[in-house]
């Protein structure tokens, strides 16, 4: 008896529906696990994760603003998947159009300048996140260079440069020496939406890219084209369709969705460049696009889902002094059971006796 | 002199993780198998390797913990991308995150703990030749032993029968089928060499590299590793070029952060970075007249019986 995976003869609805559910499901039954291998009583382990920072106002605010970024970057991540181009350096394009935005936010310090200063540091940080994006996409459309390598490098080099600002040029001369700019005056500052709330107006633009995606992605040519190039590649050749224009396309686009959530998380709830601004959002952000089957309203819920996590996380440290790392393998291993749940959609198990195949054949 | 003969050891003690990582991965993409997570593997490798050797004192316990754990962590990604046909770059993405996570749990409690390093090999007389003496006789085990497992690579695969099969399941895995060669299975076992090589190229790093552990430690050796598989053109003798000069970068670099050229140590340390994506491009320009990666490399293949 042995159990194989057979293609079934069209994809599954029904399991597309649900196969989220499930890889939840089974990601909170590992952790139960964990939680009990770690020591800790998993009930109340999962009420700190999943319950407690949906009872008060102040943890819903800031399950909203984790997720601002999450869901941004996640929705262009999933245009370059769906056209199969594999962007994994968000978290570089991220910290590009931070640092880009900064600059503009850094040199009208101190200065009467405007309201235009805000507007200025969000167009900024877009195209340097897409220009930044460009490199990976351009070298694989002009030298066949594998893009999932040369994205992941430049993360490292963004890292670096960040923090070459922020020790040098950049660094604030009364922050007592501290790797970070002085706070951002006020109109380099995104406005917050609740007077001494957390919720400011950069989930309204992720909304509105929600919003976006899921016009372009469903009543577009340009739509059509990414969806046909990733899923069928031959016919979009015979379609007529450029599948290089498009890497070049979704990788601008992406960069520039992951370069405006890098300057709103500065600009909006940290107020200041320093290294650390983000919690790794960008690779966070290649689980929310996975979980949300790379459908728009899907990564909008499991951006909101993978932020909970974040917050949760933090709580279960403080509460239960469980090491913030469980939030990271948390997320690990939800992506490994979306990733599986997911194959059953095209594929499903079937028992092979083969003894038995073999009397049949006979007879 | 004595300068040359510190650089040539540091440069070969920075390249040995590249090249183990290397030499597994080497093998898995052979077969016809893309295993992103060489990073996670890796990493995992190193905090089980370090606590291996811490709780027994033992640094060839230590690396036998971090290969067992690259291993294991090998076994979810073949479940994954050959048991149940998942997209393989995204299962080897999800094993590196799953990998970093794991690695600072299990790791937490080492940080700050120091080990006594793995000793060099010291023979008289050889070990004292001036110059070559102790590049040659003078390095420690794990050495020694990445250039044993690249010379059993290259035998393996280009002088074995197995080795035939194996390429062939990396170049058209509908034939070797055909043929009636296990192909899930063989890739199974490939994908477990991978492993097993990437634990220990991460074990090396708190056994020998450096004799403590710290969160993130191998800072991007396992990409460098994926990449420098491409630079090889999947051939294991320009594999051992790549490693050295990737090591070699790496050191030139410490040094002149040391001598301090003027340049901020950041873009110094950047170097290796952007040396692999400039690698990744020219090679990738150079090679016009078509690919020379295995035919079959990250497909999908569900044998239908």
């Amino acid at each position: 008896m042995q159990l194989v995976l057979e293609k079934r003869a069209e994809r599954s609805g029904a399991i597309a529906l649900v196969s989220p559910m499930i890889a939840i499901g089974l990601t909170i039954v590992t952790m139960v696990i964990l939680f009990a291998i770690l020591g800790k009583n998993p009930l109340l382990a999962l009420h700190a994760y999943f319950i407690a920072p949906l009872t008060d106002g102040y943890s819903l605010q800031e399950i909203a603003v984790k997720a601002t970024p999450l869901v941004m970057i996640a929705i262009g991540l999933s245009l370059c998947y769906l056209a199969n181009a594999w962007n994994i350096g968000a978290e570089g394009q991220f910290l590009i159009g931070a640092v880009a935005g900064s600059w503009i936010a850094v040199k009208t310090q101190g200065t009467d300048a405007g309201a235009w200063v805000l507007p200025a540091m969000l167009v900024l940080a877009a195209a340097a996140g897409a220009l930044y994006a460009l490199i990976p996409a351009i070298c694989k459309v002009k030298f066949g260079a594998s893009e999932i390598l040369t994205s992941l490098m430049l993360v490292y080099v963004a890292e670096l440069f960040l923090d070459y600002l922020v020790r040098g040029p950049w660094r604030d001369p009364h922050g007592f020496n501290f790797p970070t700019t002085a706070e951002f005056d006020p109109v380099a500052t995104v406005p917050l939406l609740i007077e001494g709330g957390r919720l400011h107006l950069g989930s309204i633009i992720a909304l509105l890219v929600v919003a976006a995606a899921a016009i372009l992605l469903g009543r577009s040519i340009k739509g059509f084209e990414i969806r046909v190039v990733g899923a069928a590649p031959r016919a979009a050749r015979f379609g007529g369709f450029n599948a290089n224009q498009l890497i070049i396309l979704t990788f601008a686009v992406s960069g520039a969705l992951a370069g405006l959530a890098g300057i709103i998380e500065v600009a909006g709830p940290v107020g200041h460049l320093q290294p650390g601004i983000s919690p790794g959002y960008g690779f966070t952000a290649i689980i929310v696009a996975f979980l949300g089957r790379l459908n728009p309203l899907g990564i909008l819920i499991a951006g909101l889902f993978l932020a909970l996590t974040f917050i949760g996380g933090e709580q279960a440290q403080i509460a239960m002094k469980i090491p913030l790392d469980v939030t990271k393998v948390f997320q690990g291993i939800l992506l490994f059971y979306v990733l599986a749940c997911d194959s059953l959609i095209l594929y499903r198990f079937k028992l092979v006796f083969p003894n038995r195949q073999v009397a049949h054949g006979a007879g | 002199m004595e300068l040359v003969e510190a650089i040539v050891l540091a440069v070969l003690a920075a390249s040995t993780p590249l090249l183990i990582a290397a030499t597994g991965e080497l093998v898995v993409e052979r077969s016809g198998v893309l295993n992103l997570g060489v990073e996670g593997m890796m990493i995992v490798g190193a905090a089980c390797g370090f606590a291996g050797a811490w709780l027994t004192g033992s640094i060839l316990i230590g690396a036998l913990f971090g290969i067992v754990a690259g291993t294991l962590m090998s076994l979810v990604f073949a479940l994954m991308a050959l048991g149940l046909a998942v997209n393989q770059v995204a299962t080897g993405l999800a094993l590196t995150i799953l990998g970093v996570g794991l690695s600072g749990l299990i790791g937490a409690g080492f940080v700050g703990e120091r080990i006594t390093p793995a000793v060099h090999l010291f023979i008289p007389v050889l070990t004292d030749i001036p110059l070559i003496g102790r590049v040659l006789f003078g390095e420690d085990g794990f050495v020694y032993v990445s250039i044993t497992l690249i010379i059993a690579v290259w035998w393996f695969l280009y002088r074995t029968r197995a080795g035939l099969i194996l390429r062939a399941c990396g170049d058209n895995h509908v034939s070797a089928h055909a043929l009636g060669y296990p192909v899930l299975r063989i890739r199974t076992f490939a994908v477990m060499f991978g492993g097993a090589c990437a634990g220990l190229a991460g074990a090396y790093l708190p056994l020998a590299y450096t004799p403590f552990f710290i969160p993130g430690m191998t800072a991007g050796r396992g990409w460098i590793a994926l990449a420098l598989v491409v630079f090889s053109s999947w051939r294991p003798g320009r594999l051992v070029v790549g490693a050295y000069l990737f090591g070699a970068v790496t050191i030139l670099q410490l040094h002149a952060q040391g001598w301090g050229v003027g340049i901020p140590s950041q873009f110094m340390s950047a170097l290796p970075y952007l040396a692999t994506v400039i690698v990744l491009v020219l090679l990738s320009r150079a090679r016009t007249g078509g690919s020379t990666a295995p035919a079959a490399l990250g497909t999908v293949f569900v044998p239908d019986r």
